[in-house]
């Protein structure tokens, strides 16, 4: 399937990534900036789509958006946010976090701008319609033993959680 | 104007969904037809719910508004947009405003896979279904969101406890359609499909609607998946977040007019949207009754009279009411609206009788009486049975759904395999 | 094609519609510098879980992007187990807020120093 207006769709995208971003990080009201993640997060699954990654958007809208977002929005209901909004937004070392990042930042952009002739200009032609079944055949195939560790990992997440958050042991 | 028609024809007879073709044109016009039809089909659906609730009550319902209260739901909706917008003073005014639209945002969306026919969906995603779940799932951050900004006590509860209720009968719903998508790898190939469309020609292939398979697995997955959209929906008997004499409205307690009509609209599109998913999983989608039992043209012409059979069965009941209202003066504009809605009805009916049509309407006409079988449902529980307690109501989805999904779904990949090892080595 | 036309860091048009492996991996790059800003300089714990979960994201992108670029789909699974882990670390460090929260009253990560000396 031919893709559609890839430059408009992807420009719109980021943007509305990167707004999100800035929105989440600069927001005083948490709630705010948990419905600004979940924008962000909404877009970024509609680039997987873009990247011919369906299995990947839709297991990021039910996990991530779907699930975790709700996780975040009943914590920050269950600690009272209104003391904390009155007070000071941004932490005493907020200097040495923005150089810190300015670093990063110089970093990222020297990479992408000397190391351009690394990535081949074309992308392999990859099929869309049987991406579930291919995420499938590695999953149970190649990676069998780290599903088997994630869904244990889980099992310890869900323990953990649950003996952090009651309130008696 | 020729070139008009031949264009058109030349896409009614492709073999190909409007997203799988990438034409965007068509793609807009089936979305236009699929949103338009919802929007019908919700305002079908209040005046239905009232009118069959009513009768099952022994009682009549809307009779004063049009014929048989056949305007009720436009007279509802002009209540509705005129009413004054409140906001409570100490809400959220953004996360306020953005509740309604996310809900409806999320009920709406799912309808770009739902497959009305072979090439008669918006789109065919190849995670269809996964899609579908996804997308209802984002309905419960809509949910919080409404009963956090409204500041106030009754909202909070409904919505904490509607989300908790939802999130816990995901999980049963998910299970349930596992199941379901187990059945359609037992192909000569071995690869299963989460296409919506792919699963009802799995379905068409295997010569058995899932309901039936392995029985009475299918059955039982089912079972799950009807009772867990019944509390996805929160829907009677699981409305105790939102009844009237329980929490006064739940959620949207704060909500009045236009943002409240929103959320009810969304309550019914995500009804529709998830019957839609049971009768493709399980019920064969737009197949009809026997497709390859009794096939051959002389039983495809019989099954191809249904549509127009239907509306002239409801235009029948229009003229026979007709007939039975009283003979007063003041009631004769309603008995001519009557045989007026009768008339229109009838025309529609004999429209589908022409073979051009017909063989095009006959996918969605399954499709849509399949889930109008579900709407029905819907609302007979609703006059039927009492409310679940809020513990009982979650000790059900997580203990008795849950272990059932579970033993379903290892119950049904045993037998496949047994299947695929017994019968094709 | 890329690398001929200048060397510098303002592109030129053709750079700009020809979407390539590079345009996603710079806005992986961007998500993941937000997200470290937002973990840096923000005192509300909640709001740097969710500064973890922006990085982890940007993660992901880059990884998908580049099981497009070279085909097959390994990338692709070893995001969704990402998105896995994501969900578990979050569940836990949620955990531990509201644990947290229910000794001291206060989100404030500031506050979190019961063990200085």
């Amino acid at each position: 399937m031919a893709p559609v207006a890839t430059p408009f769709f992807f420009y719109l995208l980021s943007a509305i990534m990167l707004i999100g971003g800035i929105a989440v990080i600069t927001r005083k009201n948490p709630v705010h900036s948990a419905l600004a993640l979940i924008v962000t997060l909404l877009a970024q699954a509609s680039i997987y789509l873009m990247l011919y990654a369906p299995f990947v958007a839709g297991v990021q809208i039910i996990l991530y958006a779907g699930g975790i977002m709700v996780l975040f929005l009943f914590v920050i209901m269950l600690v009272s946010i209104e003391r904390s909004m009155k007070e000071r937004q941004f932490n005493s070392q907020w200097v040495v976090g923005m150089i810190a990042a300015t670093a990063l930042g110089g970093l990222f952009i020297a990479v992408y701008t000397k190391g351009k002739s690394i990535f081949p200009d074309h992308a392999l032609s990859v099929v869309e319609d049987n991406n579930t079944q291919e995420v499938a055949k590695l999953l149970y195939g190649q990676y069998m033993f780290a599903f088997e560790i994630a869904s244990l990992l889980l099992l310890v997440a869900i323990i953990g959680a649950v003996v952090m958050a009651k309130k008696r042991i | 104007m020729g070139a008009i028609i031949q264009y058109i024809e030349s896409y009614l007879s492709s073999d190909k969904t409007p997203g799988a073709a990438g034409n965007m044109f068509w793609a807009l016009v089936y979305i236009m037809l699929v949103f338009g039809g919802l929007s019908v089909a919700v305002i079908a659906m209040n005046w239905l719910e009232r009118k069959i609730l009513a009768h099952m009550q022994v009682r009549l319902g809307p009779m004063r508004v049009g014929p048989h209260g056949l305007l009720q739901p436009i007279a509802d909706a002009i209540k509705l947009l005129l009413k004054e917008d409140i906001m409570p003073a100490e809400a959220d005014g953004f996360v306020f405003w953005m509740a309604p639209l996310i809900v409806v945002l999320a009920a709406f969306t799912v309808f770009v896979v739902v497959p009305f026919g072979p090439t008669h969906a918006i789109t065919d995603m190849n995670i269809g279904i996964l899609f579908m779940l996804g997308v209802s799932s984002l309905s419960v951050l809509g949910i919080v969101m409404a009963g956090w900004a409204s500041n106030s006590h009754y909202p909070l509860i409904g919505a904490l406890r509607s989300s908790a209720q939802m999130v816990s009968y995901e999980v049963a719903m998910g299970l349930a359609v596992v199941s379901a998508i187990l059945m359609t790898s037992l192909n000569a190939t071995g690869t299963g499909t989460l296409s919506m469309i792919g699963i009802v020609q799995a379905q068409m292939a295997q010569h058995e609607w899932f309901i039936f398979k392995f029985f009475p697995l299918g059955l039982v997955a089912f079972f799950i998946f009807a009772v867990a959209m019944v509390a996805e929906t929160n829907r009677a008997p699981f409305d105790l977040a939102e009844a009237e004499s329980e929490l006064t409205a739940g959620f949207h307690t704060e909500y009045s007019g236009f943002r409240w009509s929103l959320f009810f609209l969304a309550e019914y599109s995500a009804m529709i949207a998830v019957s839609s998913i049971a009768v493709t999983l399980w019920l064969g989608g737009w197949l009809r009754p026997f497709p390859n039992m009794l096939n051959g043209t002389p039983w495809d012409q019989i099954f191809s009279l249904f549509p127009g059979v239907t509306f002239l069965f409801f235009a029948a009941i229009c003229f026979y009411n007709t007939a039975r209202m009283p003979k007063h003066p003041l009631f004769r504009i309603q008995t001519i609206g009557l045989a007026g809605f009768g008339v229109v009805l009838g025309l529609i009916g004999l429209i589908l009788f022409v073979p051009a049509v017909s063989v095009r309407v006959q996918d969605i006409f399954w499709f849509s009486a399949k889930v109008a079988g579900f709407m029905y449902m819907y609302i007979w529980y609703r006059g039927t049975f009492p409310r679940y307690r809020f513990d009982q109501l979650m000790q059900m989805g997580w203990k008795v759904l849950l272990p059932m999904g579970l033993g379903v779904l290892i119950l049904t990949a045993s037998v496949a395999l047994l299947q695929q090892k017994l019968w094709h080595p | 094609m890329l690398a001929a036309r200048n060397s510098g860091l303002v592109p030129d048009m053709e750079t700009m519609l020809h979407i390539t492996t590079l345009h996603y991996l710079v806005l992986g790059a961007a998500l993941f510098l937000l997200g470290v800003i937002g973990v840096l300089t923000r005192r509300n714990v909640v709001i740097v879980l969710m500064s973890i979960e922006l990085i982890l994201n940007a993660v992901n992108l880059n990884l998908v992007a580049f099981s497009r670029l070279w085909g097959g789909v390994h990338g692709q699974v070893f995001a969704i187990f990402i998105i896995t882990d994501a969900a578990a670390e979050a569940a836990v460090g949620l955990g531990i807020l509201i644990a947290f929260f229910r000794n001291k009253e206060t989100v404030n990560i500031d506050e979190v120093n019961l063990l200085k000396w």
